[in-house]
Protein backbone atom coordinates (compact mmCIF):
# COMPACT_ATOMS: atom_id res chain seq x y z
CA UNK A 1 0.00 0.00 0.00
CA UNK A 2 1.03 3.44 -0.50
CA UNK A 3 0.99 6.04 1.32
CA UNK A 4 2.45 9.04 -0.91
CA UNK A 5 -1.01 8.36 -3.13
CA UNK A 6 -2.27 6.57 -5.72
CA UNK A 7 -0.48 6.70 -8.54
CA UNK A 8 -2.71 5.86 -11.60
CA UNK A 9 -2.64 2.95 -13.98
CA UNK A 10 -3.16 4.61 -17.00
CA UNK A 11 -0.42 7.11 -16.34
CA UNK A 12 -2.91 9.86 -15.60
CA UNK A 13 -2.24 12.69 -13.44
CA UNK A 14 -5.11 12.94 -10.39
CA UNK A 15 -6.82 15.76 -11.48
CA UNK A 16 -6.49 14.69 -15.67
CA UNK A 17 -9.62 14.00 -17.50
CA UNK A 18 -9.56 10.69 -19.69
CA UNK A 19 -9.12 11.00 -23.45
CA UNK A 20 -10.08 11.46 -26.09
CA UNK A 21 -13.05 13.68 -25.21
CA UNK A 22 -15.28 14.01 -28.15
CA UNK A 23 -18.82 15.83 -28.43
CA UNK A 24 -21.12 16.53 -31.69
CA UNK A 25 -24.50 17.28 -32.24
CA UNK A 26 -27.44 16.14 -34.44
CA UNK A 27 -26.45 12.45 -34.39
CA UNK A 28 -30.48 11.17 -34.79
CA UNK A 29 -31.83 13.09 -37.69
CA UNK A 30 -35.18 12.19 -36.58
CA UNK A 31 -34.97 13.27 -33.17
CA UNK A 32 -35.72 17.16 -32.62
CA UNK A 33 -32.60 17.34 -30.77
CA UNK A 34 -29.60 14.57 -30.21
CA UNK A 35 -25.81 14.57 -28.76
CA UNK A 36 -23.20 12.05 -28.74
CA UNK A 37 -20.70 12.34 -25.80
CA UNK A 38 -17.61 10.49 -25.53
CA UNK A 39 -15.09 10.15 -22.93
CA UNK A 40 -12.07 8.34 -22.38
CA UNK A 41 -14.09 4.22 -23.43
CA UNK A 42 -17.68 5.51 -22.57
CA UNK A 43 -19.67 6.64 -25.28
CA UNK A 44 -23.29 8.21 -24.33
CA UNK A 45 -26.03 9.37 -27.23
CA UNK A 46 -28.73 10.94 -26.19
CA UNK A 47 -32.53 11.81 -27.95
CA UNK A 48 -34.81 14.72 -27.46
CA UNK A 49 -38.27 14.81 -28.88
CA UNK A 50 -40.77 17.52 -27.81
CA UNK A 51 -42.07 19.10 -25.72
CA UNK A 52 -45.35 17.09 -27.03
CA UNK A 53 -48.51 16.11 -25.06
CA UNK A 54 -48.22 14.26 -22.16
CA UNK A 55 -49.63 11.06 -22.27
CA UNK A 56 -51.65 9.71 -20.15
CA UNK A 57 -53.52 12.35 -19.60
CA UNK A 58 -53.66 12.08 -15.78
CA UNK A 59 -49.79 12.68 -15.72
CA UNK A 60 -50.68 16.19 -16.90
CA UNK A 61 -49.27 18.76 -15.31
CA UNK A 62 -51.12 22.23 -16.02
CA UNK A 63 -48.57 24.16 -14.42
CA UNK A 64 -45.60 23.63 -16.04
CA UNK A 65 -43.98 20.42 -18.75
CA UNK A 66 -42.49 17.61 -18.19
CA UNK A 67 -38.87 16.41 -17.98
CA UNK A 68 -38.78 12.70 -18.99
CA UNK A 69 -35.37 11.05 -19.01
CA UNK A 70 -34.72 7.31 -20.03
CA UNK A 71 -30.96 6.19 -19.23
CA UNK A 72 -30.65 2.76 -20.79
CA UNK A 73 -27.21 0.69 -21.07
CA UNK A 74 -27.41 -1.43 -24.34
CA UNK A 75 -26.51 -4.76 -23.64
CA UNK A 76 -23.23 -4.97 -26.36
CA UNK A 77 -22.33 -1.65 -24.25
CA UNK A 78 -20.25 -3.86 -21.77
CA UNK A 79 -17.93 -6.96 -22.23
CA UNK A 80 -20.22 -9.12 -20.47
CA UNK A 81 -23.46 -9.16 -21.86
CA UNK A 82 -26.00 -7.05 -20.30
CA UNK A 83 -29.56 -8.20 -19.83
CA UNK A 84 -31.53 -5.40 -21.72
CA UNK A 85 -34.67 -3.68 -20.04
CA UNK A 86 -35.29 -1.42 -17.47
CA UNK A 87 -33.38 -2.41 -14.17
CA UNK A 88 -33.06 -0.74 -10.33
CA UNK A 89 -29.98 0.67 -11.72
CA UNK A 90 -30.96 2.16 -14.90
CA UNK A 91 -34.59 3.87 -13.49
CA UNK A 92 -32.50 5.49 -10.65
CA UNK A 93 -29.94 7.15 -13.29
CA UNK A 94 -32.83 8.04 -15.45
CA UNK A 95 -33.93 10.22 -12.27
CA UNK A 96 -31.06 11.47 -11.48
CA UNK A 97 -30.77 12.85 -14.40
CA UNK A 98 -34.01 14.14 -14.73
CA UNK A 99 -33.20 16.29 -11.38
CA UNK A 100 -29.36 17.05 -12.63
CA UNK A 101 -31.35 18.79 -16.04
CA UNK A 102 -34.29 20.80 -14.89
CA UNK A 103 -33.28 22.98 -13.05
CA UNK A 104 -31.74 24.74 -16.29
CA UNK A 105 -34.40 23.98 -17.84
CA UNK A 106 -37.64 26.98 -18.53
CA UNK A 107 -40.55 23.99 -19.02
CA UNK A 108 -42.90 26.58 -17.41
CA UNK A 109 -44.02 27.58 -21.10
CA UNK A 110 -44.93 24.36 -21.74
CA UNK A 111 -48.13 23.06 -19.63
CA UNK A 112 -49.47 19.99 -19.92
CA UNK A 113 -46.57 18.97 -22.18
CA UNK A 114 -43.36 16.38 -21.87
CA UNK A 115 -39.78 16.77 -22.73
CA UNK A 116 -38.43 13.32 -23.54
CA UNK A 117 -34.94 12.51 -23.07
CA UNK A 118 -33.69 8.83 -24.33
CA UNK A 119 -29.95 8.00 -22.82
CA UNK A 120 -28.10 5.61 -24.65
CA UNK A 121 -25.68 4.24 -23.26
CA UNK A 122 -23.62 2.45 -26.59
CA UNK A 123 -20.10 1.56 -24.69
CA UNK A 124 -19.56 1.89 -20.84
CA UNK A 125 -16.28 2.07 -19.11
CA UNK A 126 -17.47 3.63 -15.81
CA UNK A 127 -18.71 7.49 -15.52
CA UNK A 128 -21.72 6.72 -17.49
CA UNK A 129 -24.51 8.70 -15.70
CA UNK A 130 -22.29 11.92 -16.44
CA UNK A 131 -21.70 11.02 -20.29
CA UNK A 132 -25.40 10.97 -20.51
CA UNK A 133 -25.94 13.90 -18.85
CA UNK A 134 -23.78 15.79 -20.97
CA UNK A 135 -24.92 14.16 -24.14
CA UNK A 136 -28.68 15.20 -22.63
CA UNK A 137 -27.78 18.59 -22.00
CA UNK A 138 -26.27 19.46 -25.68
CA UNK A 139 -29.23 17.67 -26.61
CA UNK A 140 -31.60 19.38 -24.87
CA UNK A 141 -30.07 23.05 -26.53
CA UNK A 142 -29.82 21.38 -29.89
CA UNK A 143 -33.68 21.05 -29.68
CA UNK A 144 -34.29 24.28 -28.92
CA UNK A 145 -35.87 24.23 -25.03
CA UNK A 146 -35.37 27.65 -23.63
CA UNK A 147 -32.59 26.85 -20.79
CA UNK A 148 -30.98 29.02 -18.20
CA UNK A 149 -27.34 27.70 -18.66
CA UNK A 150 -25.53 24.51 -20.10
CA UNK A 151 -24.89 21.30 -17.33
CA UNK A 152 -21.46 19.51 -17.23
CA UNK A 153 -20.77 16.36 -14.98
CA UNK A 154 -18.00 14.42 -13.81
CA UNK A 155 -16.83 11.89 -11.53
CA UNK A 156 -14.40 12.39 -8.71
CA UNK A 157 -13.28 9.35 -7.27
CA UNK A 158 -11.46 8.84 -3.75
CA UNK A 159 -8.80 6.13 -4.22
CA UNK A 160 -7.46 4.63 -0.87
CA UNK A 161 -6.51 7.94 0.24
CA UNK A 162 -6.47 10.42 -2.71
CA UNK A 163 -8.87 12.19 -4.67
CA UNK A 164 -8.66 11.55 -8.21
CA UNK A 165 -10.54 13.25 -11.53
CA UNK A 166 -12.73 11.03 -13.63
CA UNK A 167 -12.41 7.37 -12.45
CA UNK A 168 -12.07 4.45 -15.31
CA UNK A 169 -14.13 1.16 -14.32
CA UNK A 170 -10.93 -0.44 -13.08
CA UNK A 171 -10.44 2.56 -10.89
CA UNK A 172 -14.75 2.43 -10.25
CA UNK A 173 -15.32 -1.08 -9.67
CA UNK A 174 -12.13 -3.37 -9.22
CA UNK A 175 -10.14 -1.27 -6.90
CA UNK A 176 -10.07 -2.49 -3.65
CA UNK A 177 -6.66 -1.97 -1.60
CA UNK A 178 -6.40 0.28 1.61
CA UNK A 179 -9.71 2.07 2.24
CA UNK A 180 -10.91 1.43 -1.15
CA UNK A 181 -12.70 3.05 -4.09
CA UNK A 182 -15.80 5.82 -3.61
CA UNK A 183 -17.44 7.45 -6.63
CA UNK A 184 -18.78 10.94 -6.37
CA UNK A 185 -20.87 12.29 -9.74
CA UNK A 186 -20.91 15.69 -9.85
CA UNK A 187 -23.14 18.24 -12.14
CA UNK A 188 -22.19 21.67 -12.30
CA UNK A 189 -23.87 24.64 -14.73
CA UNK A 190 -21.49 26.64 -16.42
CA UNK A 191 -22.52 29.63 -13.61
CA UNK A 192 -21.12 27.25 -11.09
CA UNK A 193 -24.31 26.12 -9.25
CA UNK A 194 -24.38 22.14 -8.71
CA UNK A 195 -27.15 21.11 -9.73
CA UNK A 196 -26.81 16.86 -8.83
CA UNK A 197 -24.16 15.22 -6.42
CA UNK A 198 -24.06 11.50 -5.31
CA UNK A 199 -22.11 9.85 -2.99
CA UNK A 200 -22.49 6.79 -1.25
CA UNK A 201 -19.17 5.95 0.70
CA UNK A 202 -17.36 7.98 3.65
CA UNK A 203 -15.38 10.99 3.34
CA UNK A 204 -14.56 13.60 5.33
CA UNK A 205 -16.05 17.61 4.88
CA UNK A 206 -12.54 18.99 3.62
CA UNK A 207 -11.88 16.36 0.87
CA UNK A 208 -15.31 16.44 -0.08
CA UNK A 209 -15.10 20.35 -0.69
CA UNK A 210 -11.38 19.52 -2.68
CA UNK A 211 -13.83 17.35 -4.65
CA UNK A 212 -16.11 19.97 -5.62
CA UNK A 213 -13.56 22.52 -6.51
CA UNK A 214 -11.43 19.43 -8.91
CA UNK A 215 -15.46 19.23 -10.29
CA UNK A 216 -15.95 23.05 -11.30
CA UNK A 217 -12.46 23.37 -13.08
CA UNK A 218 -13.17 19.97 -14.88
CA UNK A 219 -16.23 21.05 -15.79
CA UNK A 220 -15.62 23.86 -17.11
CA UNK A 221 -13.32 22.24 -19.67
CA UNK A 222 -16.47 19.73 -20.48
CA UNK A 223 -18.46 23.51 -21.38
CA UNK A 224 -15.99 24.02 -23.49
CA UNK A 225 -16.21 20.85 -25.82
CA UNK A 226 -20.40 20.79 -25.83
CA UNK A 227 -19.43 24.75 -26.41
CA UNK A 228 -17.82 23.95 -29.36
CA UNK A 229 -19.59 20.45 -30.28
CA UNK A 230 -22.97 22.88 -30.45
CA UNK A 231 -20.80 25.97 -32.70
CA UNK A 232 -19.56 23.60 -35.29
CA UNK A 233 -22.75 21.88 -35.46
CA UNK A 234 -23.73 24.51 -38.27
CA UNK A 235 -20.44 24.69 -40.33
CA UNK B 1 -21.71 44.21 -31.66
CA UNK B 2 -22.61 45.43 -35.26
CA UNK B 3 -26.13 45.60 -36.97
CA UNK B 4 -26.86 42.66 -39.13
CA UNK B 5 -24.06 40.64 -37.58
CA UNK B 6 -25.40 37.26 -36.09
CA UNK B 7 -23.29 35.05 -33.98
CA UNK B 8 -24.31 31.72 -32.90
CA UNK B 9 -24.94 31.31 -29.21
CA UNK B 10 -25.62 28.07 -26.77
CA UNK B 11 -27.68 28.67 -23.35
CA UNK B 12 -26.70 30.37 -20.78
CA UNK B 13 -23.85 32.27 -23.09
CA UNK B 14 -23.57 35.68 -22.65
CA UNK B 15 -24.33 37.63 -25.91
CA UNK B 16 -23.91 41.44 -24.75
CA UNK B 17 -23.21 43.53 -21.94
CA UNK B 18 -24.28 47.15 -20.88
CA UNK B 19 -27.15 49.17 -19.15
CA UNK B 20 -28.58 49.98 -22.49
CA UNK B 21 -29.48 46.58 -24.03
CA UNK B 22 -33.03 45.36 -24.17
CA UNK B 23 -33.61 41.74 -23.73
CA UNK B 24 -35.82 40.30 -26.90
CA UNK B 25 -37.32 36.68 -27.70
CA UNK B 26 -35.29 33.79 -26.30
CA UNK B 27 -32.80 36.33 -24.41
CA UNK B 28 -32.88 37.30 -20.57
CA UNK B 29 -31.32 39.94 -18.89
CA UNK B 30 -29.03 39.15 -15.73
CA UNK B 31 -27.67 42.56 -14.06
CA UNK B 32 -26.02 44.34 -16.94
CA UNK B 33 -25.75 41.17 -18.84
CA UNK B 34 -27.90 40.04 -22.17
CA UNK B 35 -27.84 35.99 -21.59
CA UNK B 36 -28.69 34.04 -24.52
CA UNK B 37 -32.15 31.41 -23.15
CA UNK B 38 -31.69 28.99 -26.25
CA UNK B 39 -29.60 27.90 -29.42
CA UNK B 40 -29.46 29.86 -32.09
CA UNK B 41 -28.35 33.08 -33.86
CA UNK B 42 -28.18 36.20 -31.70
CA UNK B 43 -29.07 39.21 -33.28
CA UNK B 44 -29.36 43.07 -32.44
CA UNK B 45 -31.35 45.75 -33.89
CA UNK B 46 -32.03 49.11 -32.53
CA UNK B 47 -29.97 48.01 -29.12
CA UNK B 48 -32.86 44.86 -28.93
CA UNK B 49 -30.97 41.81 -28.70
CA UNK B 50 -33.08 38.47 -29.70
CA UNK B 51 -31.83 34.92 -30.74
CA UNK B 52 -33.23 33.14 -33.75
CA UNK B 53 -33.72 29.33 -32.76
CA UNK B 54 -32.22 27.01 -35.61
CA UNK B 55 -33.92 23.99 -34.47
CA UNK B 56 -37.22 22.56 -32.12
CA UNK B 57 -40.51 21.67 -32.86
CA UNK B 58 -42.63 24.27 -34.20
CA UNK B 59 -44.58 27.02 -31.85
CA UNK B 60 -47.60 27.98 -32.89
CA UNK B 61 -48.21 31.83 -33.11
CA UNK B 62 -51.60 33.62 -33.51
CA UNK B 63 -51.80 34.78 -37.40
CA UNK B 64 -49.80 32.15 -38.58
CA UNK B 65 -50.63 30.09 -41.91
CA UNK B 66 -50.25 26.16 -41.52
CA UNK B 67 -51.17 23.40 -43.21
CA UNK B 68 -52.51 20.53 -41.74
CA UNK B 69 -54.63 16.82 -42.01
CA UNK B 70 -57.77 16.36 -40.82
CA UNK B 71 -57.77 13.97 -37.98
CA UNK B 72 -61.23 13.90 -36.77
CA UNK B 73 -64.79 15.07 -37.62
CA UNK B 74 -66.93 16.40 -34.46
CA UNK B 75 -70.67 17.93 -34.77
CA UNK B 76 -69.37 21.36 -34.92
CA UNK B 77 -66.11 21.55 -36.60
CA UNK B 78 -62.68 19.44 -37.74
CA UNK B 79 -60.05 18.68 -35.76
CA UNK B 80 -56.87 19.18 -37.70
CA UNK B 81 -53.03 17.88 -36.85
CA UNK B 82 -51.09 20.76 -37.94
CA UNK B 83 -48.13 19.14 -36.29
CA UNK B 84 -48.41 20.70 -32.67
CA UNK B 85 -48.68 19.27 -29.51
CA UNK B 86 -51.79 20.32 -28.74
CA UNK B 87 -54.82 19.87 -31.09
CA UNK B 88 -56.51 22.45 -33.15
CA UNK B 89 -59.49 22.98 -34.07
CA UNK B 90 -61.43 24.39 -36.95
CA UNK B 91 -65.11 25.50 -35.51
CA UNK B 92 -67.64 24.95 -38.30
CA UNK B 93 -69.01 28.50 -37.54
CA UNK B 94 -65.39 29.58 -39.16
CA UNK B 95 -65.91 28.85 -42.39
CA UNK B 96 -66.49 30.99 -45.60
CA UNK B 97 -69.55 30.38 -46.19
CA UNK B 98 -72.74 28.50 -43.87
CA UNK B 99 -72.93 24.80 -43.57
CA UNK B 100 -74.99 22.11 -42.53
CA UNK B 101 -74.23 20.72 -39.22
CA UNK B 102 -75.18 17.39 -40.92
CA UNK B 103 -72.99 18.31 -44.04
CA UNK B 104 -69.49 18.83 -42.66
CA UNK B 105 -68.00 16.12 -44.80
CA UNK B 106 -68.71 18.15 -48.03
CA UNK B 107 -66.53 20.27 -46.89
CA UNK B 108 -63.53 18.42 -45.52
CA UNK B 109 -63.30 14.79 -44.90
CA UNK B 110 -60.80 13.01 -42.45
CA UNK B 111 -57.57 12.62 -43.96
CA UNK B 112 -57.97 16.00 -46.16
CA UNK B 113 -55.20 18.65 -46.51
CA UNK B 114 -56.35 21.95 -45.88
CA UNK B 115 -54.12 25.59 -45.72
CA UNK B 116 -55.35 27.09 -42.52
CA UNK B 117 -55.14 30.70 -39.94
CA UNK B 118 -54.23 30.39 -36.41
CA UNK B 119 -56.57 32.72 -35.25
CA UNK B 120 -56.22 31.83 -31.36
CA UNK B 121 -54.12 30.33 -29.14
CA UNK B 122 -56.06 29.70 -25.51
CA UNK B 123 -55.46 27.08 -22.48
CA UNK B 124 -57.43 24.34 -24.24
CA UNK B 125 -55.82 24.82 -27.70
CA UNK B 126 -55.41 26.53 -30.49
CA UNK B 127 -58.82 27.71 -32.91
CA UNK B 128 -58.19 27.69 -36.82
CA UNK B 129 -60.04 29.28 -39.06
CA UNK B 130 -60.38 29.47 -42.83
CA UNK B 131 -62.46 32.85 -43.60
CA UNK B 132 -59.55 34.69 -45.30
CA UNK B 133 -58.49 34.11 -49.12
CA UNK B 134 -56.05 31.39 -50.02
CA UNK B 135 -57.40 29.21 -47.33
CA UNK B 136 -59.33 26.03 -47.19
CA UNK B 137 -58.83 22.27 -48.57
CA UNK B 138 -56.29 21.48 -50.91
CA UNK B 139 -57.29 19.42 -53.89
CA UNK B 140 -54.36 18.78 -56.00
CA UNK B 141 -50.47 19.65 -56.19
CA UNK B 142 -47.68 18.76 -54.06
CA UNK B 143 -47.11 18.77 -50.23
CA UNK B 144 -43.62 18.43 -48.56
CA UNK B 145 -42.33 18.94 -45.22
CA UNK B 146 -39.11 21.01 -43.96
CA UNK B 147 -37.75 22.18 -40.95
CA UNK B 148 -39.95 24.73 -39.69
CA UNK B 149 -37.23 27.17 -38.43
CA UNK B 150 -35.96 27.18 -41.88
CA UNK B 151 -39.68 28.69 -43.29
CA UNK B 152 -38.53 32.36 -42.80
CA UNK B 153 -35.37 31.83 -45.12
CA UNK B 154 -37.71 29.85 -47.72
CA UNK B 155 -40.05 32.86 -47.68
CA UNK B 156 -36.95 36.16 -47.33
CA UNK B 157 -37.32 39.43 -46.12
CA UNK B 158 -40.91 40.63 -47.04
CA UNK B 159 -41.26 37.59 -49.62
CA UNK B 160 -38.52 38.04 -51.73
CA UNK B 161 -37.13 34.77 -51.49
CA UNK B 162 -40.38 33.17 -52.31
CA UNK B 163 -41.28 35.56 -55.33
CA UNK B 164 -38.25 34.63 -56.96
CA UNK B 165 -38.78 31.03 -56.88
CA UNK B 166 -41.97 31.52 -57.87
CA UNK B 167 -41.28 33.75 -61.08
CA UNK B 168 -38.40 31.00 -61.89
CA UNK B 169 -40.73 27.82 -62.09
CA UNK B 170 -44.36 29.54 -62.68
CA UNK B 171 -45.66 27.50 -59.93
CA UNK B 172 -47.97 28.90 -56.66
CA UNK B 173 -46.16 28.33 -53.32
CA UNK B 174 -48.25 28.31 -49.87
CA UNK B 175 -45.47 28.13 -47.12
CA UNK B 176 -46.82 27.37 -44.11
CA UNK B 177 -45.25 28.28 -40.97
CA UNK B 178 -45.35 24.77 -39.57
CA UNK B 179 -42.67 23.60 -42.72
CA UNK B 180 -45.07 21.89 -44.78
CA UNK B 181 -44.79 23.84 -48.11
CA UNK B 182 -48.05 23.26 -51.14
CA UNK B 183 -46.90 23.62 -54.80
CA UNK B 184 -49.21 23.78 -57.23
CA UNK B 185 -47.82 24.17 -61.07
CA UNK B 186 -49.31 23.80 -64.29
CA UNK B 187 -46.84 20.43 -64.74
CA UNK B 188 -45.49 17.97 -62.58
CA UNK B 189 -42.15 19.48 -63.79
CA UNK B 190 -42.57 22.48 -62.41
CA UNK B 191 -43.53 21.55 -59.30
CA UNK B 192 -40.54 18.97 -59.25
CA UNK B 193 -38.07 22.03 -59.76
CA UNK B 194 -39.85 24.34 -57.13
CA UNK B 195 -38.86 21.33 -54.44
CA UNK B 196 -35.76 21.69 -55.85
CA UNK B 197 -35.67 25.04 -55.15
CA UNK B 198 -36.85 25.20 -51.93
CA UNK B 199 -34.83 22.01 -50.50
CA UNK B 200 -31.63 24.11 -52.19
CA UNK B 201 -32.86 27.14 -49.49
CA UNK B 202 -33.19 24.82 -47.04
CA UNK B 203 -29.96 22.98 -47.00
CA UNK B 204 -28.19 26.67 -47.93
CA UNK B 205 -29.85 28.48 -45.20
CA UNK B 206 -27.10 29.71 -43.06
CA UNK B 207 -25.39 31.29 -46.28
CA UNK B 208 -25.02 35.14 -46.21
CA UNK B 209 -27.38 36.48 -49.43
CA UNK B 210 -28.57 33.83 -50.47
CA UNK B 211 -31.91 35.49 -52.37
CA UNK B 212 -28.91 37.51 -54.60
CA UNK B 213 -27.51 34.30 -55.39
CA UNK B 214 -30.92 32.17 -56.78
CA UNK B 215 -31.00 33.93 -59.61
CA UNK B 216 -27.37 32.41 -60.79
CA UNK B 217 -29.08 28.97 -59.20
CA UNK B 218 -31.62 29.20 -61.76
CA UNK B 219 -29.91 30.42 -64.81
CA UNK B 220 -27.63 27.39 -64.30
CA UNK B 221 -30.15 25.06 -64.39
CA UNK B 222 -31.73 26.83 -67.65
CA UNK B 223 -34.96 28.41 -66.02
CA UNK B 224 -36.38 31.39 -67.51
CA UNK B 225 -37.68 34.21 -65.22
CA UNK B 226 -41.67 34.66 -65.89
CA UNK B 227 -43.00 37.88 -63.96
CA UNK B 228 -45.78 35.46 -62.39
CA UNK B 229 -49.25 35.95 -63.07
CA UNK B 230 -50.50 34.52 -59.64
CA UNK B 231 -48.01 36.23 -57.59
CA UNK B 232 -50.05 38.26 -55.74
CA UNK B 233 -52.94 35.70 -55.05
CA UNK B 234 -51.86 34.19 -52.11
CA UNK B 235 -49.00 36.73 -51.03
CA UNK B 236 -50.49 37.93 -47.87
CA UNK B 237 -51.40 35.48 -46.01
CA UNK B 238 -47.94 33.92 -46.17
CA UNK B 239 -46.24 36.59 -44.26
CA UNK B 240 -48.64 37.65 -42.92
CA UNK B 241 -47.91 35.26 -39.99
CA UNK B 242 -44.29 36.49 -40.61
CA UNK B 243 -44.72 39.73 -39.11
CA UNK B 244 -46.53 38.95 -36.16
CA UNK B 245 -43.75 37.41 -34.75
Amino acid sequence: MTTKGYVRKDGRKNDELRSPIKAEVGVIPNADGSAMFQIGKTIAIAAVYGPKKMHPQHSQDPEKGTLRCTYNMNSFSVEERIKPGPSRRSTEISKITEWALEPTLMLDKFPNMVVDVHINIIQADAGTRCAGINAASMALAHAGIPMRDMVSSISVGKIDKSLVLDLDKYEDSEFDEGEGSTDIPVSITHSGEITHLQLDGKISKEQLMEVIEMAKKACNEIYEIQKKALKEALK
Amino acid sequence: MEEHKRNLVIPGEIITEGDNYLPGEGTEKRGKKIVALRYGLAEEINKLVKVIPLSGVYQPRRGNVVIGKVNLLTFNGWVIDIGTAENAFLPLTETPRFVPKDRLDEVMEIGDIAVVKIFGINGRGIDLTIKSRGLGRIDEGLIFKINPNKVPRVIGKEGSMIKIIKDYTNCNITVGQNGFIWIKGDKIEDELFAKEAIEFVTEKSFMEGLTDKMDGWFESKGAVKRESKRYDEKSEEEWGGENDN
